[in-house]
């Protein structure tokens, strides 16, 4: 499953979309950023409501294949721009991080 | 690679925003020296907290890393407050951060556990009063 494949479901959102086709592998959910730089797996999606600059490192260090921003989160151009020259994929979606981690589920099997 | 490389970086301590250049930069360059994705991982996220630490707790400091052929050393050094018991301070959880900080999604007390989860060795060096200096190396 790709990041272009979750964005084809129509329930998502691309905002900063470098690497659509970069390969995604298990889930993560949470918004304490060192909690997710310790616990997150690379390739991972990673979905959380947090919307400063500091989730663009987060993800690029920790080398998740992408943000999901839940509930319907948006986030300011500069993440949007700086996300794009970091090669960090962020899509949004409405959906609460449940429903969206079920919509992941749902795909891979 | 038969001699070690150096590489010195400026951690800016005014600036939240811009937190994670250090470690970015160093994720470039060990990407450029032909670097397994996992090792990239682990010394992108030890070092970024170090350096989020940084910027929270010292006002900057300074990233120095040596790559050999077979460790990175990373060594963190800034001349903050300081840590009065590190062992309290290694405790997962455990966290002086201020408010503004958390509500950025840091201070949740896991900064200096995810250093060692993701390093081989670490050692911290520190004075209050006077700084802090923490060495890292991860072998691959």
């Amino acid at each position: 499953m790709t990041v272009k494949d979750i964005l084809a479901t129509g329930n998502f959102t691309a905002i900063s979309l470098p690497d659509e086709g970069r390969e995604i592998n298990g889930v993560y959910i949470g918004d304490l950023l060192s909690w997710v730089m310790g616990r997150a797996q690379a390739d991972n999606a990673w979905i959380t409501i947090m919307s400063n600059i500091n989730i663009v490192a987060v993800a690029s260090l920790a080398d998740v294949a992408c943000i999901i921003l839940a509930e319907g989160v948006t986030v300011d151009e500069t993440i949007k721009t700086t996300a794009e020259a970091k090669d960090v994929n962020i899509i949004s979606t409405s959906m609460p991080a449940y429903e969206a981690a079920m919509e992941l589920a749902k795909m891979t099997v | 690679m038969a001699e070690s490389l150096y590489f010195e970086y400026p951690v800016d301590g005014e600036n939240f925003a811009s937190a994670g250049q250090a470690s970015t930069r160093v994720k470039r360059n060990l990407r450029e020296l032909g670097l397994d994705s996992e090792t990239i991982r682990r010394v992108s996220i030890a070092m970024y907290e170090g350096e989020i630490n940084m910027v929270i707790h010292a006002r900057g400091g300074v990233a120095k890393i040596e790559v050999t052929d077979s460790q990175i050393i990373i060594i963190l050094e800034d001349k903050g407050p300081g840590i009065a018991n590190i062992e309290q301070a290694m405790q997962e959880g455990f966290s002086t951060a201020p408010d503004d900080v958390r509500s950025l999604g840091f201070g949740a007390g896991m900064g200096l556990p995810n250093m060692k989860r993701y390093t081989d060795y670490m050692n911290i060096d520190s004075v209050v009063g006077e700084g802090t200096t923490i060495t890292m190396k991860v072998n691959y």
